[in-house]
């Protein structure tokens, strides 16, 4: 597979390290009062879409950005990649 | 006689003459030969025994589909089995020998299975074999492996080198016929980065075996010249010998280049193959079509082909398989054929056409609509009986049978991505369908296209579009006149009512029967019926089967073949050897050694290294006279302890975290608090998964306000950095800080033991305080040694000792070890490995690997305590969950053995001290042992229920493994030192 890095354009996949569902990005607040059921929810229950996935992919052999891939579950097509933390502050992890 | 089936012409160089072996006898042939051409030009038509029935078997097609003339190519180390004959180029001395026969390919003993077939068939090992049970690996399983199977290795090292390569291109093709060629022309002629791979070594596939023209020329010329062209191209790599064996994700292909398979002698230092990476950016599949055998009784024997293998037999080799041919076909190729082989003059004794309306065949005897019904000859065709239009039989003379039964497309790459062919009725095969690999287009024949005109025509085209697509502009090259001849096919598949076995699947010998059987038992889907019978499970993946026995499937079911369904094909489209696959991954190379620098230091000492993950560590370093191990590291311990001890730490993960908020980042990484840890000092650290499990432990140095040195065990050093990284960008994306691995930028050593400091006042700069009240337990700083040197300063201790830790650049480790082994030669200085470092970590408690094992949280660790609940850090919250908070769970803690030599073993797990020794009464497991040299017995740590609670209890720890079971005293785990008096000494 080939995946389009935002910064340095067309790397093989073999360049990076998967991790799974983009959604290990809503971390919960540890503070909310069901943060116990928020937390299992957030680490255990994913999604398995046939079809498009928003994904984690870190670029470890290359300049270390985490990613965030928009794949084809069945036809592995790549139609998006972002710069994970981009997509960390547009879903309001800043500060 | 020498060559006695030799024709005129042919693409082969008679000037240069080769002698080759095959199964003990001498031969003679020609460069351009292949085995099989070459065997058949001496009229050998024998060449293997089949896979189960040990029935004599000679080749059915001409190419790498071969189901059939497999053998054992080269010898000693380099012998290699299954190799086919019809695809391995004839060389100078080449000894090739028939597999599975024995003793001799012409007498079989094991021939005799062919009597019992009527017990040998579909599902007879799982029917047959199932009683008893443990006969099935003990006895049953050997004596069939060894009486079927497919050639033997040599079970000696290959002595070949293998290597992969990377290659790029805007366009791939596949496959160097008529439609290849036109392609690679009109992209070629565009400019474009263009590759053309084909798996034979003559470029031009079918115009090579056939006698049409391209307009004034010979198929043959028309492709040398078009090859010729083509190399003169610097944007065009031209690969021969290349098969492309699979379509993957996103335009790469994979691709095995032979590259001195057909050499006499290998040219050191060279591969024998690459294994190819292409990236392309559009790839054109042009890799022709395969013609198909009909099924009739006794087809099998040496000399019945398929009537295109005849023709490339002919016309590319000018071999003839027999001197009389015979032909059998349900559409024009046959014809096509006849008049090849009367040009030729081979004389053709009958056209048997099962269409009732055939034309008729100039030359030659034309039986319309007649079926072959049987064939005779032990070891080769003499001749076949034929059924008539009338219904009387008549048997024609014939050395060789020229089949064909229509051709199916090569799409084998269009499936790779999970493409599903689709069923054209005018071909009565499959054709790709819409889903293919993306970037990836068809054409000629493979696609449906059978004729060289569409063929030229539908590679030229299919270029253009697919270069257009790049934005590069392109036009069709232009094309010669050629053959447009429609297709002309009755579907046929096979005939019925013969009295022996019609054969489906040549290389596993699966029969018309096996598939009846099948449809009896009701395994009736395609994917049943494969596994049932073994029908394209060979190493030729069906490619001459898969067809037929989905006919016979849809006959037998009434449906259609559409209806009953496809098989898809998987890469590899050819067998690769296991070399191929590894490349220069083997022995050494298998996996990078990392070695720390002072590995050679160690060396020069006679250190005994073992592998932690990539790394080299010392484990111990033994001495004159020491004959066990456990003598070296009792003594490295015992001195580290009484004296002072240095020990390479470099493998430990080292991560530099900069930036205004580094501490706030490591508040949010590690379990315990890190926001008030003042400047000068190190804290130990937990780090736990998001789940509330410990997974890796160190120290964080704060060197600065805005400056951590954080460490890792050796083994979790990449996983806990990307953890770390994500926390970083994923989670608190708006943190000022930064990180960056430098675990090879230092070369650290622990210095440990009561003479730890007088050692390190030897060499530390006249400046630098560390005295106990200057550099007190846990203090870190930025120092210089031996004179201005940079270092970094820690006071930690994993043995218990007096203990620091010392960091330099890299590149003046092993300076530094060199110097603290020369200033620690009054203290008679010891280095001591991570046999010892194990031993003394045992002693005093510490958790390691075995304790942080992805099971235990910090509380089972004792450090429960440490874990913040007034922050948020990763795992906090999940720590809490009320199974993973039992205060009365496993708690790490120490055991010794009752009597005083009983050993106490790690994985042992601990039992009360009476009752039933069993899983349910499970109390808890040790986790790490060893003997320890200061308390003179065996000890361990572990986890033990309550265990905090339990010191002074006696259990027995169960090893059932060895049978053994000890007592143990439950103890602190901390043997040496409980109080830490040493530490702070």
């Amino acid at each position: 597979m080939m995946i389009d890095h935002p910064l340095l354009g067309l790397r093989d996949a073999q360049e990076f390290t998967y991790l799974g569902d983009a959604s290990l990005i809503d971390r919960p607040d540890w503070q909310a009062e069901d943060a116990q059921e928020t937390f299992h929810d957030y680490l255990y229950l994913r999604e398995n879409p046939a079809g498009e996935h928003r994904e984690l992919w870190f670029h470890e052999t290359g300049d270390r950005s985490w990613l965030v891939v928009t794949r084809n579950t069945l036809t592995h097509e790549i139609t998006k990649v972002e710069l994970a933390r981009d997509v960390a502050r547009a879903r309001g992890r800043s500060k | 006689m020498n060559q006695i089936n030799r024709l005129t012409g042919g693409q082969i160089n008679r000037n240069k003459e080769l002698n080759f072996r095959f199964d003990g006898r001498s031969f003679k042939g020609f460069e351009g030969d292949t085995l099989a051409s070459a065997l058949l030009a001496n009229g050998e038509r024998l060449m293997g025994r089949s896979f189960k029935y040990h029935r004599p078997r000679g080749v059915l097609t001409a190419g790498s589909e071969e189901p059939n003339a497999l053998v054992e190519l080269r010898q000693g180390n380099r012998q290699e089995p299954n190799t086919r004959a019809t695809v391995a180029e004839l060389f100078e001395g080449l000894e090739a020998n028939a597999q599975n026969a024995w003793p001799s390919l012409r007498f079989d003993a094991m021939a005799v299975n062919d009597r019992f077939s009527n017990f040998l068939t579909a599902g007879f090992y799982y029917k047959t074999f199932m009683w008893p049970k443990p006969f099935w690996e003990k006895v049953y399983e050997p004596i069939i492996r060894k009486a079927a199977g497919l050639g033997s290795i040599s079970f000696e090292e290959d002595p070949d080198l293998y290597d992969k390569g990377f290659l790029h291109c805007d366009l791939l093709i596949i496959g160097a016929g008529p439609s290849g060629l036109a392609a690679a022309l009109t992209a070629g002629r565009s400019g474009a980065r263009v590759i053309l791979a084909d798996e034979d070594f003559r470029m031009g596939g079918r115009l090579n075996a056939e006698t049409l023209t391209l307009g004034d020329a010979s198929g043959s010329d028309w492709a040398a010249e078009a090859h010729a062209e083509l190399a003169s191209l610097d944007n065009v790599r031209l690969m021969t010998r290349t098969t492309v064996i699979g379509a993957f994700d996103h335009g790469i292909y994979g691709a095995v280049e032979r590259v001195q398979d057909h050499l006499p002698q290998t040219i050191a230092d060279k591969p024998r193959q690459i294994l190819w990476r292409i990236y392309s950016r559009k790839a054109m599949l042009c890799a022709g079509a395969m013609e198909r055998p009909i099924a009739f009784a006794d087809n099998d024997r040496p000399g019945v082909m398929l009537a295109s293998a005849v023709r490339s037999y002919v016309n590319r080799w000018a071999a003839a398989p027999a001197q009389e041919i015979a032909i059998f076909t349900n559409n024009d190729d046959g014809h096509r054929t006849a008049a090849d082989l009367i040009a030729k003059g081979v004389k053709v004794p009958a056209v048997i056409d099962v269409r009732a309306d055939a034309s008729a065949v100039v030359g030659a005897e034309l039986l319309a609509g007649a079926e072959v019904i049987g064939t005779e000859g032990r070891l080769g065709l003499t001749s076949v009986t034929v059924r008539l239009a009338n219904g009387q039989t008549r048997k024609i003379n014939c050395g060789a049978l020229a089949v064909s039964g229509g051709w199916n497309p090569n799409l084998h790459l269009t499936c790779h991505q999970r493409g599903r062919p689709q069923w054209n009725a005018d071909l009565a095969g499959f054709v790709p369908g819409p889903d293919l690999p993306s970037g990836m287009s068809v054409a000629g024949a493979a696609n449906g296209q059978l004729s060289t005109a569409q063929a030229l025509a539908g590679g030229a085209m299919g270029a253009v579009a697919a270069l257009n697509a790049l934005g590069i502009a392109a036009k069709p090259a232009e094309l010669p006149q050629a053959e447009d001849a429609p297709i002309a096919l009755k579907p046929f598949w096979h005939v019925q009512g013969g009295k022996s076995r019609a054969w489906v699947d040549q290389q596993n010998d699966v029969t018309v029967k096996d598939v009846r059987l099948a449809h009896q038992e009701n395994f009736v889907s395609v994917e049943h019926l494969k596994r049932y019978t073994t029908l394209g499970m060979a190493t030729d993946q069906g490619k001459t089967s898969n067809m037929l026995g989905l006919a016979v499937m849809a006959e037998l079911t009434g449906k259609t073949i559409p209806e009953t369904g496809t098989t898809i094909f998987r890469p590899p489209y050819t067998p690769v050897p296991m070399g191929t696959m590894a490349g220069r991954a083997t022995g050494k190379h298998f996996h990078p050694t990392r070695k720390t620098p002072s590995h050679t230091w160690a060396e020069e000492k006679g250190a005994v290294f073992t592998e932690v993950g990539d790394w080299l560590r010392a484990q111990w370093f033994p001495r004159q006279g020491e004959t066990h191990w456990r003598q070296s590291v009792d003594r490295e311990v015992l001195q580290t302890r009484k004296s002072v001890g240095v020990c390479d730490v470099t493998t430990l993960g080292k991560i530099d975290v900069q930036g205004k908020d580094a501490a706030t980042f490591l508040n949010k990484v590690y379990a315990n608090a890190f926001a008030k840890l003042p400047v000068g000092k190190v804290r130990y650290g937990l780090m736990l998964r998001e789940d509330g499990i410990a997974y890796d432990d160190g120290t964080a140095a704060r060197l600065a306000e805005d400056h951590f040195v954080v460490t890792t065990t050796t083994a979790n050093a990449v996983l806990a950095y990307r953890n770390m990284e994500f926390a970083r960008q994923c989670l608190w994306p708006d943190l000022d800080v930064q990180l960056i691995s430098t675990t090879e930028a230092w070369a650290q050593y622990a210095v440990a033991g009561p003479n730890a400091r007088r050692l390190l006042e030897k060499i530390v700069d006249a400046d630098v305080d560390i005295s106990n009240a200057g550099f007190p337990f846990m203090a870190c700083g930025e120092i210089t040694v031996c004179g201005g040197l940079r270092a970094r300063l820690f006071r930690i201790s994993f043995s218990g000792e007096l203990a620091y830790e010392i960091a330099v650049p890299t590149r003046y480790g092993d300076g530094l070890v060199r110097a603290l082994m020369e200033a620690g030669e009054e203290f008679d200085v010891t280095p001591y490995g991570t046999e010892a470092l194990g031993v003394m970590r045992i002693e005093k408690g510490h958790a390691a690997g075995n304790e942080l094992n992805g099971t235990t949280t910090a509380l089972n660790l004792g450090l429960g305590r440490m874990v913040s609940k007034k922050k948020d850090c990763i795992g906090n919250t999940l720590s809490e969950r009320s199974g993973l908070s039992d205060e009365s769970g496993l708690r790490l803690v120490g055991f010794k053995p009752i009597k005083a030599h009983d050993p106490v073993t790690a994985g042992a797990h601990l039992m009360n001290a009476s009752g039933e020794i069993s899983a349910t009464t499970d109390q808890g497991y040790v986790t790490s042992a060893c003997f320890s040299p200061n308390l003179g017995c065996s000890i361990g740590i572990g986890f033990l229920k309550d265990g905090a609670n339990r010191l002074g209890e006696v259990l027995r720890a169960a090893n059932p493994l060895e049978g053994q079971t000890v007592e143990v005293e439950v103890v602190s785990a901390h043997f040496i030192d409980p109080e830490g008096e040493r530490l702070r000494a």
